[in-house]
């Protein structure tokens, strides 16, 4: 220090607003809550979660039902984890196009040059359709009770179900996170998402009993995670194994977490 | 004292697109740097880098020391950026959008309450607040964006078009509200289509082209180094024009150009050719409505460095053809 430098011409900088730095998890929760926000500005974004449901119990109760297996009543209580599982599953892909929109929008560019954890925006996306879960959830037992649905397991054991399907969505999700960030249209990741649900969906035992397939079938159907989730929660619902299956979709979901979260990951991190 | 900007040799390729061929900023603090340039010029993309949004091919950028590609955490601590298009979410208020940043920013949620209130009449916003963004018209949108990159308070600030769509009042205030920034001590740098606007604001000017910087300096430097100032003289009756064009000549010994308007302007070396002008119009009895030496201005610069005007679409079009 010889001489006194000419001063810049600055007054100190002010302090950040605040220094701590939330955690993740608030942030997630956070984005999170802007999703819900978004949700009840606009309550028609629930439609198809709250008409699937009914839709679904309707065409297979009434339509196939008298087919399949004589009477409908009896085939509404088969046929009921399984049309819960169909909605949480056509539920999931909602996300992809949630997040497509909001990149191609300039939102996550905003995001981005936050000091905030890279996961925190799909964490916040993925949790916010818990409320989409719930919505279809609710009002598919509304309708299946006022049909004469009961379940015959207990009220903890329905409860216990619920959360399964959720949790297991919850994982799921993170494959239409990923087909979100990697496709680059809205409308293509709806296709796409449609093209991976269908065989999944329907090639379980949510429509018929497994035993009834032809033998090339059955081996698919037996070894779909979705079949495992569904009865899962039938074990659940109306008695039966639960503990296998349990296992199962435990494995598929945890599969799930470690493949597609690192996929989507990257692929935020890439998509400019 | 090391420059709060500081970028030197930023390459960034889209593809073939070359965006970026070897940038070099810099921007004391407290100052504002102008970044000026065409459609395509790569104004954007080198934002982007400086915000962190894209990483360059090759380069280096350090924003109050901290490298942009190493430490990209500590950089977002520090900027706040309003991109090209305005990045609100529509679906929110504009209170809702501000107080989602203070929350992810680690404010209690009374603190980003007061910060939104505090934004929100800062930017006559106030009364909006509560509406959803996406009945905002275009200019109350852009200034959400600019509250919301303004929630941290942070130490540099990038916006990318600010003014663009904003009516003069709306753009007279964005610019008060960056010289109390700037005076506050805050970094800002600018990019603009408005030569007016960096001749407003900015300390320095970088012009680029095609992805490279083509001239550097104060708008007074830049100004000069086009050299000659402009003298244009308007003849009341449009009859004297042809006689009006003579004298230019005499007197500046170059060939004068006349706009649809009728106003003719030839460069001349200094403003003493005004007096000379002046007496030989009146000797011939020619009214003038109009007669005036003025400094070259940015938009000068601007088509003589780039050799296309600022609001030229297709920059390498025109390049071809004088090529050609
Ligand atoms: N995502 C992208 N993919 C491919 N090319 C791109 C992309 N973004 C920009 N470019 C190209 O890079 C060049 C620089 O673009 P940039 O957006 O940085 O220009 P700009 O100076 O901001 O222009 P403007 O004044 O129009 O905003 C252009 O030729 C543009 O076409
Ligand atoms: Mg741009």
């Amino acid at each position: 220090m010889t001489t006194a430098t000419a001063t810049p011409p600055t007054t100190a900088p002010r302090p950040a607003a605040r220094t701590t730095s939330s955690s993740a998890l608030q942030q997630s929760l956070t984005l999170a809550w802007r999703n819900v926000v978004k949700i009840r500005h606009q309550p028609e974004a629930l439609m198809d979660v709250s008409l699937q449901p009914i839709i679904f119990t309707v065409l297979f109760v009434f339509v196939f039902g008298g087919a399949i297996a004589g009477d409908w009543h009896d085939y509404l209580t088969y046929l009921v984890p399984g049309i819960l599982v169909q909605t949480l599953m056509f539920a999931t892909g909602g996300i992809g196009v949630a997040l497509n929109n909001d990149i191609t929008k300039g939102v996550f560019d905003r995001f981005r040059s936050l000091p905030i954890a890279r996961s925190a925006p799909l964490v916040g996306a993925v949790l916010a359709d818990v409320v989409r879960y719930a919505t279809s959830i609710v009002v598919l037992f509304a309708f299946v009770t006022a049909l004469g649905f009961r379940t015959t397991e207990g009220l903890p054991a329905a409860v216990l179900a619920v959360l399964v399907g959720i949790a297991f969505a919850m994982c799921l999700s993170w494959l239409f996170v990923w087909i979100g960030l990697v496709v680059r249209s809205a409308g293509a990741v709806q296709g796409i998402g449609f093209l991976a649900m269908f065989p999944l969906v329907f090639g379980s035992s949510a429509l018929v009993a497994v035993d009834t397939l032809p033998g090339w079938l059955q081996a698919f159907t037996r070894n779909n995670p979705v079949t495992h989730l569904i009865d899962t929660i039938r074990g659940l619902l109306l008695g039966g194994p639960v503990a296998g299956p349990l296992a199962w979709t435990a494995g598929w979901a945890a599969l799930l977490l470690v493949v597609f979260v690192p996929l989507a990951m990257r692929a935020y991190r890439r998509r400019v | 004292m090391e420059n709060t900007i500081e970028a030197t040799g930023l390459e960034l390729s889209y593809g073939e697109t070359r965006a970026l061929a070897g940038v070099d900023l810099s921007a004391p603090a407290g100052t504002v740097l102008g970044v000026l340039g065409p459609n395509g010029a790569g104004k954007t993309t080198a934002v982007r880098v400086l915000a962190t949004l894209l990483r360059a091919d090759s380069g280096t950028a350090r924003i109050c020391g901290h490298d942009v590609a190493t430490e990209p955490d500590r950089v977002r601590g520090l900027i706040g950026l309003t991109g090209q298009y305005a990045s609100v979410d529509e679906d929110l208020t504009g209170r809702q959008n501000l107080v989602m940043i203070g929350r992810l920013l680690g404010l209690s949620r009374p603190e980003a309450h007061a910060r939104a209130t505090e934004l929100l009449g800062q930017f006559s916003l106030t009364d909006a607040g509560g509406r959803s963004a996406k009945t905002y018209s275009g200019g109350m949108r852009r200034r959400l964006d600019l509250a919301a990159s303004l929630v941290n308070r942070p130490r540099v600030l990038f916006l990318d078009e600010p003014t663009t769509g904003l009516d003069p009042r709306s753009r007279n205030e964005v610019w008060d509200t960056v010289r109390g920034l700037v005076d506050d001590g805050t970094t800002v740098l600018l990019t603009t289509q408005y030569l007016e606007e960096a001749d407003e604001l900015a300390d320095d000017i970088v012009v680029f082209d095609e992805g490279s910087v083509v001239a550097r300096g104060t708008s007074d430097e830049l100004k000069a180094r086009t050299g000659a100032q402009t003298l244009t003289v308007r003849p009341r009756d449009r009859a004297d024009l042809p006689r009006v064009l003579a004298v230019l000549q005499q007197v500046s010994g170059a060939v004068p150009t006349t706009d649809a308007r009728g106003t003719s302007s030839v460069p001349v070396p200094n403003e003493a050719v005004l007096g000379a002008v002046f007496d030989r119009l009146t000797g011939q009895g020619i009214a003038v409505s109009e007669l005036a030496v003025r400094l070259p201005s940015l938009d000068d610069v601007f088509f003589a460095l780039t050799g296309h005007g600022a609001e030229d679409e297709t920059p390498t079009d025109s390049r071809q053809e004088a090529l050609a």
